[in-house]
């Protein structure tokens, strides 16, 4: 029952996110310099243009910022409501995330809600996709 | 006073429709002839040319039309012209325009704005969507978790104002309403039938907050605005309009990573390019492609403080047409259909320019601002007639 979903053209910039899942790991991109997590992943630093960066794994928890219940259908596959939130996730300041909360009623999300990351591989591409936590 | 400024003159529109079968270009030839009329400008005269987005392959009815085709089709000689998407929004364009003539790279621009993405929709045989296998840039960011459309993006930012500020559905529902209403005086509009409070609040959701009639609606048109040097406006024979301020920004492009949206830091800015403050403004054209983007241009502009939009707008009057600050006096996209940007500055002419017809703000209206853009992206212009 895998939902049908478009599938990132992984390449080297966005690899490790991508594919972190297979481990189960949720990889950001860090500056080793000045510590500054960059994401869209960069082979330079946003913050002091450093290029000694590489991928971090990060807890995989979060808050919901914002949130939305999608109810049109966009196309005819597409299983409606769900939910498309941006998580902000914990210990990685300025990093929001573009995501689906899924593992409840589209309707019970909220702002603020503490979540966790679940990967749904597809192909060769791990999602990380939240589920709430409690 | 004013010969190193840039100024709006001539102004056209084509029909405004869906599925027309109409070419994209002569849509646009119909509003560049529109706009060559008023203004007693010959095509001859028409220098430079800038148009937002460009021709985009693959998206053909995003817009179909690129610039050097249009030089080319209408055999013009330009010294100037540029098209492209990796501006401040839709009126990007309008400002490239306007640097142009102000650094006398041309006097006379035509600057247009051609969509034909319900007609493209409607004929996928003629304007095929290539299918693509995977998804890169900007659009890997959503669409594999099928937030493809504009509206989830808007949405999470309405859902924030909901939860932080307490925005509702009964206020979110006056850009909408009063969008309509004046649609229903603007006989290019596209839609002309009323709307109602009960019927917006019980139109089907499309992405919590934003329901149906919070969004705008593909339409097949093309808007012309002329931007033209201070030196050679007395060569034009319609009522300049100046470009009193423009400002324009991007934050980071990536709509997942954009806490918070443009219009903020630009319509900020906007105020510091002039001696005109808020209340000096008569009218508003705000980009309405989603209702809640029209409130967040109000804050940002400074008419009301952040987080107070809502309140701003409560029970509609004062952004009527007889309101304190009328808006979206032609209805908006939401009214008048999806013309992408420019619809706003061309009812801020016409508006200045006092040629509103039924829609006319009372007073003599001087002074209007026009924007567009949401997320991301945000253009304004501060237009003037003085």
């Amino acid at each position: 029952m895998s939902v049908t979903r478009a599938l990132p053209r992984l390449d080297a910039d966005n690899r490790a996110f991508w594919t972190g899942g297979a481990e189960g790991e949720l990889r950001i991109m860090r500056c080793r310099d000045c510590e500054t997590f960059i994401h869209p992943p960069r082979p330079l630093c946003r913050s002091c243009l450093s290029e000694n960066v590489s991928p971090e794994v990060v807890a995989g928890t979060g808050v919901v910022a914002t949130y939305t219940v999608n109810y049109q259908k966009w196309h005819p596959a597409m299983e409606v409501p769900f939910v498309v939130a941006r998580v902000a996730l914990d210990g990685v300041p300025g990093v929001l995330l573009t995501t689906n909360i899924v593992g409840c009623p589209a309707e019970e999300v909220d702002v603020g809600d503490r979540v966790r990351v679940i990967f749904e591989q597809q192909d060769d591409v791990y999602l990380p996709l939240f589920e709430r936590i409690d | 006073m004013h010969a190193n400024d840039a100024f709006i003159t001539g102004i056209g529109q084509s029909e405004i429709g869906r599925k027309l079968e109409r070419h994209p270009l002569l849509l646009t030839l119909d509003a560049v002839k529109e706009a060559l009329g008023e203004s007693g400008l010959t095509i001859d005269q028409i220098d430079g040319v800038s148009t937002y987005p460009g021709r985009t392959p693959g998206l053909l009815g995003f817009s179909p039309i690129g610039a050097d085709e249009l030089i080319d089709a209408l055999g013009m000689k330009v010294t100037w012209y540029a098209g492209g998407g990796e501006i401040s929004s839709q009126l990007g364009a309008v400002v490239a325009a306007a640097a142009a003539v102000r650094t006398g790279l041309a006097r006379h621009v035509i600057c247009y704005r051609t969509v034909y993405e319900a007609a493209a929709m409607a004929r996928p045989e003629e304007y095929p969507v290539p299918r693509r296998d995977r998804v890169d840039s900007y659009s890997q960011w959503f669409a594999p978790f099928n937030a493809i459309s504009a509206v989830n993006w808007t949405a999470q930012y309405a859902m924030a104002h909901v939860k932080n500020y307490g925005l509702t559905r009964e206020q979110l529902a006056q850009i909408a309403l009063t969008g309509r209403a004046n649609a229903m005086l603007n006989p290019r509009a596209l839609v002309q039938e009323p709307l109602t409070m009960e019927e917006y609040l019980s139109a089907r959701m499309i992405s919590s907050p934003l329901c149906l009639y919070d969004c705008d609606r593909y339409s097949d048109a093309s808007t012309v605005l002329i931007v033209s040097a201070g030196e050679a406006v007395d060569e034009v024979s319609c009522t300049p309009v100046r470009i009193a301020a423009m400002a324009g920004s991007v934050e980071r492009h990536s709509w997942d990573q954009a806490e918070w949206m443009a219009c903020y830091p630009t319509g900020a800015d906007l105020w510091t390019k002039t001696d005109y403050t808020p209340a000096d403004v008569d009218t508003v054209q705000l980009y309405d492609g989603f209702s809640f983007q029209a409130i967040a241009w109000l804050e940002g502009l400074g008419f009301c403080a952040p987080g107070e939009g809502g309140q701003f707008i409560e029970g509609g009057q004062r952004i009527a047409l007889d309101g304190e600050l009328p808006l979206n006096t032609f209805g908006g996209q939401l009214g008048a259909g999806r013309l992408h940007g420019f619809g706003f500055a061309h009812e801020a002419v016409v508006q200045l320019r006092g040629q509103g017809g039924a829609r006319q703000v009372p007073g003599d209206p001087r002074v209007a601002v026009a924007t567009s853009g949401g997320g991301p992206l945000a253009t304004a212009l501060l237009l003037a007639r003085d």
